[in-house]
């Protein structure tokens, strides 16, 4: 087929070879995610593989590759690639009329920089990839047409030389509480040139900083006329590229990630100069499957039509299409149903499944050869084939893999995700959230985020044989009659859980995170804007002589993370104090700003604590202050630094007047007690603020008390009384 | 044959990812492939039809599970399968002649002539054969004279000439099939030429300056309604813009460079402007056995303000687009959801689309067809006349052997 199909290029391109060549539309399909968000099910089985509706996800990307009129796909395969070669050989991708599909097997590739890295070494080998190709990875479910992007690439590439790489964007709007999106990724922030689209700047960290600021580079500013902030587009992990990226991922070896390294990577790198284009789409769909929530989202995309033409009911890469009912009912033309059984609007039933009497089955996708028992109900999930489901089970926003059983009565919970063959006990309850698979979890040191399951594929292997002996043992996690280990969330991972699952996110939950936002907009109104992207870029509009400000803010952001890691990791005072004086050097700071920023991140780290009343706060902040007073006593040794600390505290006490207003004068006693403030420092600030306005004074006649208590002693202890009397 | 099942399956690619569209060049597509079938097709010397059938069958059946609601391709096969067994039949006949004229000869010959021929078949199932081809002519071909009948005198003549048996075999073998790609051609030029053979009675229909509303964008219905202004009538044309794919703005677009009076309404303003009508014309996607029409998405609706207005409702369609089904529960098994993103933009209503935040959510339904049932349509206009909706079975069985419905 390979042959013929060159025939046909061949006939249609009559120029030279190299013409020829440059036509031929290629890509390259990651298969493989390089991440470990839908252990355990990827122990088992690669994630390219999985299903979704009934149909695994390569099958999706392949098709639409093919529908795209992409000729050359290469499917570069790491962990499972065994599983993937013969799941390919098997389809009918390897003989394609239109589609050539050559794999790529590398088991070393831990990321997709090292993917691309090897593609770029064995295209010198053989020169696979002659031009501009698509890079998209195998979880990707779309539909829009390539070849005039393409073409626009092209174009663009001939009239710049740099313009290496276009990426899909697609809008989407991130849910206001959440700051994740629709598929369950952190809010993305991106400024676009508008007229050229060209990509500034791109940021999709987890953006943690309440305030919801982001930091733009001045000098974009500078050189370009207009920037277009949007928080509400989507990243479809579809990029254009030129064969220039691959060598740039050659070149620059620690590029692991597409999108944290090797983008921000040419954004920032001005020497070569390389510049990346955004397309954004309209009416066609793009999504990556990244993790259980966006499997539950695109799924009910592909149910409600989104992905047309790749729907269950039409046959588009050898699936046996299901037949389209009213209400988006999808039901294999041999499914059984029993007459009392409810299937509810938008769920697919697969071939030879049975449906029992009673069931009720809403907004679920059930694949092939699932037998389910009577009075079981299903809302919401995702049952994989030949589950065996018995009678009056509860199963509630899960995700259930192939060759399950569950038994009568057991319970799912939901966001429970059952990994392949594992058997509930009878009237189990599986708690929420829960992962339950056969294999044991690994232990957590090699679980590191850009680790793939390395070697999992021998190691899975090796840990079956010995299953039925572990199962034996440990048989009852899942009741009596079960098997399956019940894995642990790690650490960090115990709050997020939510918000990667296929379940919705519980309504105590949103009303958590709507108090919290409340509660953040009474308290900060004056220094967000509203939705407050662009503080710190409204402030680089307005001058060019707030660099100095702008440094400052950058450096006091990294002191705020040097500390917070000290916290958290609790480092040793001397080392943090180098780190801070690296910084200081690096931004070329005074000592006194050192002292001002350390006591403002320490500050705001007690602020950050979750506390109920003032009391509680007063307790953190005295916790703080104790344990680190040594590294706050390093920057405060004069009196200057010391009275930069009171006004940088006043500051904050303004910005925040609810919360730490009313401690002002407490804090400031516990800061003198622990002899991190002398009391020359204390009164020499009330000096300076005694002539200010009154606005400004708010603070001072707080701690009035305090200060008079001070001059009291200070009368008492000194024999000069210089101070009093300027005081006077 | 490599190159026929790699166009075969190309072709079935297409047609399941709905790259192409409209039932013409759907069905155009279809007979030309199964012409290169059937002339790839080793015939072997014994029962040559039945292998042709099992062929055509055989690449029909995947064409049809393809894109089960493009209904011309099940169509175009079934004509094709028809094609193909009235060949046979008048075949049977010449040879039937034969047998005739060599009954004095000695039995070897018969047996041998048999043999070549007919091995399986017995004297009397060859004379049943007879006797079925005797049967009356339908009315329709004693009024048309459609070109398929005529194949059949000319065939069984040319049968009756080939006297000499040595030469019986090959010609015998090679007839079949030159008969049935003769007759495939036939179809093609039919297809290809329905347009105009509807168009030329369109000057019985329009008259001078009627109101015509129309709906969504057919070319047969474009041709139509030039060739009545081509015969210098002169008449307004109403269309109905056909959201969500807008299909008649580009109806419109052409009517008015063909210099015709036109007016785009909206799909909704259909039953405010029918009064004013004095005839809605509309193109088919499939008109069924029952005389049930399936349109593009909204033709229900103006076939229903039709009704209620006593305004002629004429369908046009191409022979190809009559289905010998009776259509069960149309409106669903027999449509095509397409994508919602036609009627609105995902980036704007994403927010309503999250399914993860548990908030009831958008849903959108986007069909792409409409029934029309048979008791709104006043005319069909096919490339052989007008028609009665309660006639379409008859003509059904003319286009269509009674073997070939299920397939």
């Amino acid at each position: 087929m390979g042959a013929q199909k060159k025939g046909g290029g061949g006939a249609r391109v009559s120029e030279d070879a190299e013409e020829q060549s440059r036509q031929r539309l290629q890509a390259i399909l990651l298969a493989d995610s390089f991440a470990t968000k839908f252990r355990p099910v990827t122990l088992e089985r690669p994630k390219v593989l999985l299903p979704i509706v009934n149909v695994p996800m390569i099958d999706y990307t392949l098709a639409w590759l093919e529908y795209a009129g992409i000729e050359e796909v290469f499917v570069f395969c790491c962990a499972h690639s065994t599983q993937i070669i013969e799941y390919l050989e098997k389809s009918e991708w390897y003989s394609h009329p239109n589609l050539v599909v050559r794999t790529i097997e590398s088991h070393k590739s831990i990321s997709a920089g090292d993917a691309l890295r090897y593609m770029y070494e064995q295209q010198t080998e053989t020169s696979q990839i002659q031009g501009d190709f698509v890079l998209v990875s195998g979880d990707t479910v779309s539909n829009m047409p390539l070849a005039d992007l393409i073409q626009e690439h092209r174009d663009r590439k001939k009239k710049d030389e740099k313009a290496i790489m276009t990426m899909v964007i697609k809008q989407s709007k991130s849910s206001s509480l959440t700051h994740q999106s629709r598929l369950g990724t952190d809010q993305l922030f991106i400024a676009v040139d508008p007229l050229t689209k060209q990509l500034l700047h791109y940021e999709e960290d987890k953006i943690d900083h309440p305030s919801g600021s982001v930091c733009l580079d001045k000098s974009l500013l500078e050189s370009n006329p207009s920037v277009l902030v949007c928080n509400d587009m989507q990243d479809c992990y579809i990029d254009i590229c030129s064969p220039e990226v691959l060598s740039l991922f050659e070149d620059n070896f620690d590029y692991q990630h597409l999108r944290r390294h090797f983008v921000k990577g040419v954004l920032v790198d001005d020497i070569m100069g390389y510049k990346i284009f955004t397309h954004e789409i309209h009416s066609s769909y793009a999504a990556r499957i990244d993790n259980f929530r966006s499997y539950d989202t695109v799924s009910k995309d592909i149910i409600q039509r989104w992905t047309y033409p790749y729907v269950p009911d039409i046959n588009f890469s050898g699936n046996r299409p299901l037949r389209l009912g009213r209400q988006g009912i999808y039901r294999a033309c041999d499914a059984v149903l029993s007459r009392s059984a409810d299937v509810g609007a938008s769920s697919v039933i697969g071939y030879g499944t049975k449906i029992g009497d009673g069931d009720k089955i809403l907004n679920s996708v059930i694949g092939n050869g699932c037998c389910i028992g009577s009075n079981v109900v299903i809302e919401g999930s995702y049952i994989w084939n030949n589950v065996t489901i018995e009678d009056g089970c509860e199963i509630r926003n899960a995700i259930v893999c192939d060759g399950v059983k569950i038994r009568a009565g057991a319970v799912l919970q939901p966001g429970v995700v059952l990994s392949f063959n594992v058997v509930v006990g009878r009237d189990f309850v599986v708690p929420a959230y829960s992962k339950v698979s056969l294999l044991q979890q690994p232990t957590t040191e090699d679980s590191d985020d850009e680790l793939e399951y390395a070697d999992s594929s021998s190691a899975t292997a090796d840990q079956l044989s010995g299953l039925n002996l572990q199962m034996e043992s440990k048989a009852s996690e899942l009741g009596p009659d079960g098997a399956g280990y019940i894995w642990e969330v790690c650490e960090g991972a115990h709050d997020e859980e939510w918000k990667h699952s296929v379940a919705p996110i519980p309504e105590d939950k949103l009303a958590e995170i709507t108090q919290a936002i409340d509660d953040d907009d009474t308290d900060d109104e004056s220094v967000v804007p509203t939705s407050g992207e662009l503080k710190s870029d409204a402030d680089s509009i307005n001058t060019d002589m707030n660099d100095p400000n702008d440094d400052y803010d950058y450096f006091e952001k990294e002191v705020e993370g040097t500390v917070l890691r000290a916290v958290e990791e609790n480092i040793k005072v001397d080392l943090v104090t180098l780190e801070i004086n690296g910084l200081r050097l690096s931004y070329n700071m005074e000592s006194a700003d050192c002292a001002g920023a350390t006591f403002y991140s320490m500050m705001k780290l007690a602020v950050d604590t979750p506390h109920n009343s003032a009391s509680e706060l007063y307790k953190n902040a005295a916790s703080i202050i104790t344990k680190w007073k040594e590294l706050l006593g390093f920057y405060v040794k004069k009196i200057d630094e010391q009275i930069e600390v009171i006004m940088k505290f006043e500051e904050m006490c303004q910005e925040s007047p609810k919360e730490l207003g009313p401690l002002f004068t407490q804090i400031l006693h516990l800061l003198y007690d622990k002899d991190v403030l002398q009391e020359d420092a204390i009164l020499r600030w009330a000096e300076e603020k005694a002539g200010a306005d009154e606005a400004d004074k708010v603070y001072l006649k707080q701690c009035d008390t305090f200060i008079q208590w001070l001059k009291e002693a200070s009368e008492e202890e000194d024999e000069d009384d210089e101070d009093e009397e300027e005081d006077d | 044959m490599p190159d026929v099942q790699s166009m075969v399956a190309e072709f079935v690619n297409k047609l399941r990812k709905r790259k192409i569209e409209g039932s013409q060049a759907t069905a155009k597509c279809t007979v030309e492939l199964l012409r290169s079938v059937i002339s790839h097709q080793r015939v072997p010397h014994a029962n040559q039809a039945a292998a042709l059938i099992d062929a055509v069958k055989a690449v029909g059946q995947q064409l049809v599970a393809a894109n089960p609601v493009e209904l011309a391709v099940g169509n175009v096969v079934r004509r094709v399968l028809h094609i193909i067994r009235e060949e046979d039949l008048s075949l049977t006949t010449a040879a039937m002649a034969g047998l005739d004229l060599l009954d004095a000869s000695d039995d070897d010959d018969i047996d041998n002539c048999k043999g070549i021929g007919y091995p399986a078949m017995s004297a009397a199932v060859v004379a049943a054969a007879a006797r079925s081809t005797l049967r009356p002519p339908s009315l329709q071909t004693l009024l048309e004279g459609t070109p398929e009948s005529a194949t059949v005198p000319y065939t069984s003549s040319s049968g009756a000439d080939s006297e000499s048996k040595t030469a019986d075999k090959s010609s015998l073998t090679r007839k079949l099939k030159h008969d049935v790609i003769e007759g495939v051609n036939q179809l093609i030029h039919e297809i290809s030429g329905c347009h105009e053979q509807i168009a030329e009675q369109a000057i019985e229909h329009i008259h001078q300056n009627e109101v015509i509303l129309t709906l969504g964008s057919s070319r047969t219905v474009l041709e139509f309604l030039c060739a009545a202004k081509e015969k210098k009538r002169s008449f307004r044309v109403f269309v109905a813009e056909g959201a969500p794919r807008y299909q008649g703005h580009l109806l419109a677009k052409e009517l008015v460079a063909r210099g015709l009076q036109t007016t785009v309404i909206t799909d909704s303003a259909v039953f405010a402007m029918i009064s004013r009508v004095n005839m809605v014309i509309i193109g088919a996607h499939a008109v069924m056995a029952n005389g049930g029409v399936i349109g593009p998405v909204g033709v229900n609706m103006a076939a229903l303000a039709a009704k209620k207005h006593a305004v002629p409702f004429v369908v046009l369609a191409g022979s190809h687009k009559l289905c010998p089904l009776y259509p069960h529960n149309p409106e669903v098994l027999l449509n095509e959801l397409r994508s919602p993103s036609e009627l609105l933009d995902f980036g704007e209503f994403s927010d309503c689309l999250d399914f993860g935040a548990g908030s009831g959510s958008l849903q959108v339904v986007n069909p792409t067809f409409d029934y029309v049932p048979p008791n709104l349509v006043s005319l069909f206009i096919t490339d052989t006349g007008g028609h009665n909706p309660s006639y379409m079975y008859r003509l059904i069985a003319d286009y269509y052997s009674a073997d070939d419905l299920v397939m």
